[in-house]
């Protein structure tokens, strides 16, 4: 369980994070998104008590993170690949984590083969590692507590495919059991396999948040009826947008019940009626942070 | 690499089963983690076996001049000179490493208390010292049984207890001071030219400026510790001024280097 109240960064007087609320509840994977520059790696280092919040406060399991005895052994933490020594072994930087926080060493052994880490790499340098192999060693740092709580900065960033579709389905197991995970990630389609409820921020400000189909799903109906234009003119006399389609049908921004009336009251007949359809990801996501995007490309012409 | 599905073990049970085990992370496995974070990495390992090569050879050297005709003490202080050059690189080296080597992130998010981690790397940046400088004796009392036996040099076991003592009070000087400039300046040259710098330019100033030579035993830690590296008698007045320098020297940069570390922000970058 993760609690975000009000929590503002300020750099002069620039806000990089804005007055951000969330909650991170037990047993779902919460996908934190956002473009470049949106807050995400700051909000992810104030609750973990490494940034200093300018206001506002974040709880971990109850408590502000720097209150936690043995963090390690509660909240699992990857929030760079590329902070680890280069000149330790990978099996070294397990080490001394099992040290730090008391792990039985056996476990050592244990995480490195659930993070596909063989022998013989773990004795390898991490100056040698690819990203890939970074990130199943930053994943297995932050596993070897066993922990309930997982927080978690662009993990699949560097994955191969096969370690992609891995990441999910230990991130889900991890869920499943009762765990908790926060998950940032730009790869939106990776997130809308995994996530089950969504956080979005633009501009350091929270401009989303819900259960992932909530927030996919579009107000509105697709209808097909034997007389499109009469059920077109039908809805519009009720006051209803509707807007025909190139490939036939209706897009109509009610509710199918509100469609199937007006096509009683109409004596058209439908052939087709359903709510419409649920946009993907990358769609909500570029809409909600079309403003906030480093990189817009304008669409409209001034007026 | 292989992509393994999560195993049985990991989807054995509630993530978190084991909570009764879970004790804060003491003081102790705090400095032992940090003095094996000093020995576990190939620079770490070579700059401590660099003090070691460097001490052999200037042992070695003293054993051919003048026929080796050296008192064991003289042996002694003469490896004092490279070891106070080196050893507080190997403080600097534990305290910056978490800044240029990034490990900061995970150091502070597994142990948030910052300062008790910073004293454990003082405490343990010292632990190596000392046993640098139980090595270093070690050497000196060998090289100077094999004079005795060999060369026929004077047998002269004239270096006390006191002397020890005063070594390793400013072994313990010199790690905290690196300890310090580490946290404070956060850049392994930076730091390592600030310390070997400031008591040449302190010497240089000493020597052109009249009534510095005054002053300088108060404020310079050099000049400062050195009856503490000959095993020469410390008197009030020394003790005094060892106190301030080691006020301005160490204590402050020390002191300076907890406060940014506690209150700074830790990132990646």
């Amino acid at each position: 369980m993760i609690t975000v109240e009000h929590l503002t960064k300020r750099y002069g007087p620039v806000a990089a994070v804005d007055d951000v609320s969330f909650t991170v509840e037990p047993g779902h994977v919460t996908g934190f998104l956002g473009p470049n520059g949106a807050g995400k790696s700051t909000t992810m280092r104030m609750i973990c008590g490494l940034t200093p919040a300018t206001s506002g406060s974040a709880r971990v399991l109850g408590l502000p993170f720097t209150a936690l005895a043995n963090p390690g052994r509660r909240v699992g933490v990857l929030l760079d690949a590329g902070s680890q020594h280069s000149g330790r072994t990978g099996r070294e930087v397990l080490t001394l984590g099992a040290l730090m926080t008391g792990v039985d060493r056996r476990r050592i052994d244990t995480t490195l083969d659930l993070v596909g880490l063989t022998e013989r790499e773990a004795a390898r340098r991490v100056g040698q590692y690819s990203l890939g192999m970074r990130q199943r060693l930053g994943l297995a740092s932050a596993l070897l507590g066993d922990p309930e709580v997982l927080i978690l900065d662009e993990p699949a960033n560097g994955l191969d495919p096969a370690g992609i579709r891995w990441m999910r389905d230990l991130l889900s197991d991890f869920a499943s059991r009762g765990g908790t995970v926060l998950l940032s990630s730009h790869l939106l389609r990776e997130m809308e396999a995994v996530a089950d409820r969504i956080v979005v921020i633009g501009r350091g400000r929270v401009v989303a948040e819900g259960h992932k189909d909530d927030l996919l799903r579009q107000a509105g109906a697709f209808a097909r009826s034997t007389d499109d234009a009469a059920l077109a003119l039908a809805l519009r006399q009720g006051g209803v947008g509707v807007e025909e389609l190139a490939t036939g049908g209706l897009a109509v921004e009610a509710e199918p019940l509100d469609v199937g009336r007006a096509a009683a009251a109409a004596g058209v007949v439908l052939a087709e009626l359903r709510a419409a359809d649920s946009r993907g990801l990358e769609d909500l996501f570029l809409e909600l942070t079309a403003d906030d995007a480093r990189q817009q490309t304008r669409m409209e012409v001034p007026a | 690499m292989t992509t393994a599905t999560p195993t049985r073990d990991a989807r054995a049970a509630r993530p978190g089963r084991a909570r009764a085990d879970v004790r804060p992370v003491s003081f102790s496995t705090l400095t032992l983690v940090e003095w094996r974070k000093q020995l576990d990495t190939r620079a770490g390992r070579w700059l401590l076996a660099v003090i070691a090569i460097i001490t052999a050879g200037v042992l070695a050297v003293m054993m051919i001049v003048n026929g080796g005709n050296h008192s064991f003490a003289a042996y002694v202080t003469a490896t004092t000179t490279p070891m106070a050059m080196l050893l507080p690189i190997v403080g600097v080296l534990a305290a910056t490493a978490e800044w240029s080597q990034r490990t900061a992130l995970v150091t502070f998010t597994l142990e948030p208390r910052r300062t008790r981690v910073g004293l454990a790397k003082v405490v343990g940046a010292i632990g190596s010292g000392l046993v640098l400088l139980a090595l270093t004796i070690g050497l000196a009392a060998l090289a100077h049984l094999l004079v005795v036996a060999f060369r026929d040099a004077d047998p002269a076991w004239d270096f006390t207890a006191r002397g020890i003592a005063y070594l390793a009070l400013t072994v313990v000087l010199f790690m905290a001071q690196g300890v310090g400039f580490g946290l404070l300046l956060r850049s392994t040259p930076a730091a390592i030219v600030t310390l070997l710098m400031a008591p040449t330019i302190f010497g240089i100033v000493g020597g052109l400026v009249s009534g510095m030579a005054d002053v300088l035993p108060w404020v310079d830690l050099g000049t400062a510790s050195t009856p503490l590296l000959f095993d020469a008698p410390m008197s009030g007045e020394a003790w005094a001024q060892l106190a301030t320098a080691t006020l301005i020297w160490v204590v402050a940069p020390l002191a300076g280097g907890l406060w940014r570390t506690a209150r700074s922000e830790i990132s990646s970058s």
